[in-house]
């Protein structure tokens, strides 16, 4: 790599480094904006005892759902895991450990562990069980808990146009998760479906800087949409 | 008669008003958007990341790139704006949505509300519904009055474990709308045919019955 070329030319050498044991934040909402070639390629590496943070798992064989199939994710933080059967059978006989954590809370704690704040309060979950074991404090007269931040060892982001040097944007509802699990990675890898110059993205228009991107990678991407609905 | 599915979202339809940002769960909240009224322009939020969601596209603008909360394709209609997930929440935590609507399992006199999880059974997760029931003033719950076996939903204290505390203030419910104020359910309006002892029986928590309970009516 040549100064802000963050370039890498295989989904292997886009993935290096990736160890048995490590977080992994994926970016992503159901199957829209999912970084599906980079957990392609972490299926085809084999790692195992992953913890993976993701709003969601993904579905039977397609998106996280992969992961299940050699039973390499061994924890997931997640708001909603419904519409995957194999997650359901892992879950049931505790070969799987599933953290349950409200999305507006997924979404903060990783904007929080990327912006170098190591917890945070929030009204969110407060009087359920979501907030039992937690700290609580009372500002202007309301409860808080207090929730920490998540730092991936690996985060993987799907975007739709970056340059070189790793500005990245993202393409309509597909951004979701992204931004934030861009942020909070030690190494930050993006998939993209089209890489350009420098100079070519609008700078005000550049959703994830290239300073938080460690290597960017162009593929190609099924899409895979959960529910098609469609007006006659 | 029991309202139906159609009833209960045109009767929380009339509570929307002109500028509201709103946010609609899945279910009955849904089809709400159906019966927005002539003169009012609403805002629909998705916590996915969609300030101003549009109709269903039609097979030439489906895009998978273009999904609502409940992970269908949708639209973005003009002068929607589409942002992060971090920053869909902080509009929802700040208290910035105008009005919520969801559906739940139990509602207690104290505006606690149980929705995600039923002990024994698989749970799936709570999704946005936490932070949307922890940032909002103004929720209108709706759900069914009692169970398939006439157990009350409405309650002295929710059984199942909570999605969030003291945060409803309505409920519409099949058989009636609701508000919950100082510990009990104040019954506001009744159905169709419903009869005041019917919502009564029906409903275990704290109920106040104004002398007067007008009935809901709709158009045919």
């Amino acid at each position: 790599m040549a100064g802000f070329d963050k370039r890498v030319s295989s989904y292997k050498e886009a993935m290096e480094g990736i160890e048995s044991g490590m977080t992994v934040i994926a970016g992503g909402f159901g199957l829209c904006g999912i970084p599906e070639n980079l957990i392609a390629e972490i299926k085809r590496r084999g790692v195992h005892d992953l913890t993976v943070v993701s709003n969601n798992c993904g579905v039977d064989g397609f998106g996280l759902g992969i992961l299940l199939e050699d039973r390499q994710i061994s924890k997931i933080l997640a708001s909603y895991v419904g519409e995957n059967a194999l997650f359901e059978k892992q879950m049931l006989n505790d070969e799987i450990e599933v953290v349950l954590t409200p999305q507006g809370t997924l979404a903060e704690k990783m904007r929080a562990g990327g912006a170098g704040i190591p917890a945070f309060y929030t009204a969110t979950g407060y009087g359920t069980p979501i907030g039992e074991g937690k700290e609580v404090r009372v500002f202007n007269d309301r409860h808080y808990i207090l929730e920490e931040a998540i730092i991936g060892d690996f985060a993987i982001v799907k975007g739709w146009k970056a340059d070189r040097y790793g500005n990245v944007m993202y393409r309509h509802t597909a951004q979701n998760f992204n931004p934030m699990a861009a942020t909070a990675g030690k190494i930050t890898v993006v998939e993209v479906e089209e890489i350009v110059e420098p100079g070519e993205l609008e700078p005000s228009q550049i959703h994830t800087p290239g300073i938080y991107v460690d290597r960017i990678i162009q593929g190609t991407f099924e899409k895979r949409i959960e529910k098609r609905t469609v007006r006659s | 008669m029991a309202l139906t599915r159609e009833q209960m979202a045109q009767r929380v339809a009339r509570e929307l008003q002109d500028g509201f940002y709103v946010n609609l769960g899945i279910g009955i909240p849904t089809l709400v958007a159906n019966y927005i009224p002539d003169g009012i322009d609403v805002m629909l939020q998705s916590e996915n990341g969609l300030l101003g969601m549009g109709r269903y596209p039609t097979e030439e603008e489906l895009d998978a790139d273009m999904i609502n909360a409940g992970k269908e394709t949708v639209t973005a209609r003009p002068g929607a704006a589409i942002f992060s997930s971090a920053e869909s929440f902080a509009m929802i935590r700040g208290g910035h949505v105008d009005l919520t609507v969801l559906g739940a399992f139990e509602v207690d006199q104290q505006g606690n509300i149980a929705s995600w999880m039923i002990p024994g059974k698989l749970i799936k997760g709570m999704g946005g519904a936490m932070d949307l029931v922890a940032g909002a003033d103004n929720i209108i719950c709706t759900m069914t009055h009692a169970s398939k076996h006439g157990e009350s939903k409405l309650l002295e204290k929710c059984e199942l474990p909570l999605t969030g505390a003291g945060c409803i203030n309505r409920v519409l419910t099949d058989l009636a709308y609701l508000e919950i104020k100082d510990g009990a359910f104040i019954l506001k309006e009744r159905a169709p045919g419903v009869s005041v002892e019917e919502i009564v029986e029906k409903t275990a928590g704290k109920l106040i019955v104004p002398d007067h309970v007008p009935e809901m009516s709709f158009d045919a």
